[in-house]
């Protein structure tokens, strides 16, 4: 099989959409939160934070009209997706279930992960046919530009 | 005629459009029109009778779910987006 696109490259991602994430998967702890990144031509970030509509521990599931809303942006503006969500009680590993429903073959899947608290991750990876591929998180200090 | 917004990954079916126009009153019809013109959509939104649980349909972004279904309504000038769930979970 093909390897995704861009598998080898890194996925950069700015100090401050880093924080953003982790303040979220923190916000709602101990249940999973979940949202879209865009990225734009300029290689800045555009961050919809998006409600789990199941507001689990272990699962989540975007909010519909959340999600074609801002699906839409993305797909409209031609931004790079990435679809993120949180782990609180495991690796910021794609679970089985992660790879079984996961449908966007051209996204990012980004994972953060608050199994350690004080230590918080942020993992991404490709999912194609149930191919699970991992690319490099470079975490910038800046927005790129 | 309704236009039908088409997620990325399904757009093998239906040439690359991301946008097709069928007709119909409601939902179950403009899906049946639109799988006529593209058979490789009919087993990736259907399962028998019914939408697949893991797409999500709108119509004037209303989830049909919170509507009526296939039933609902769709004006001539209505778009229906097509949207594959996001989720997943331990396990």
């Amino acid at each position: 099989m093909e390897p995704a696109p861009g598998v080898d490259v890194p996925y950069l991602l700015d100090r401050g959409t880093w924080d953003r994430l982790v303040a979220h998967a923190r916000s709602d702890f101990p249940y999973e939160v979940c949202g879209l990144l865009g990225r734009r031509p300029d290689g800045t970030l555009a961050h919809f934070p998006i409600d789990n509509a199941d507001r689990s521990v272990t699962t989540y599931a975007m909010e519909p009209k959340q999600l074609l809303k801002a699906m839409r942006e993305i797909e409209d503006e031609g931004y790079e997706l990435a679809i993120y969500h949180s782990h609180t009680h495991t690796r910021a590993e794609p679970s089985a279930t992660d790879i079984r429903l996961a449908a966007y073959p051209e996204a990012t899947y980004l994972i953060v992960t608050l199994q350690d608290r004080d230590h918080p991750d942020v993992r991404a990876f490709h999912i194609l046919d149930g191919a699970v591929t991992e690319r490099p998180v470079v975490v910038t200090d800046q927005q790129v530009a | 005629m309704p236009t039908v917004r088409i997620p990325s990954v399904l757009r093998k079916h239906t040439d690359g459009a991301a946008k097709v126009t069928a007709a119909g009153g409601n939902v179950g019809e403009v899906l049946r029109a639109v799988t006529a013109d593209h058979p490789g959509l009919e087993e990736q939104l259907f399962d028998g009778d019914s939408v697949r649980g893991f797409i999500n349909v709108y119509v004037d972004d209303e989830d049909i779910r919170y509507v009526s279904g296939l039933d609902t309504p769709v004006e001539r000038d209505s778009e229906v987006a097509l949207m594959p769930a996001v989720a997943g979970g331990d396990g």
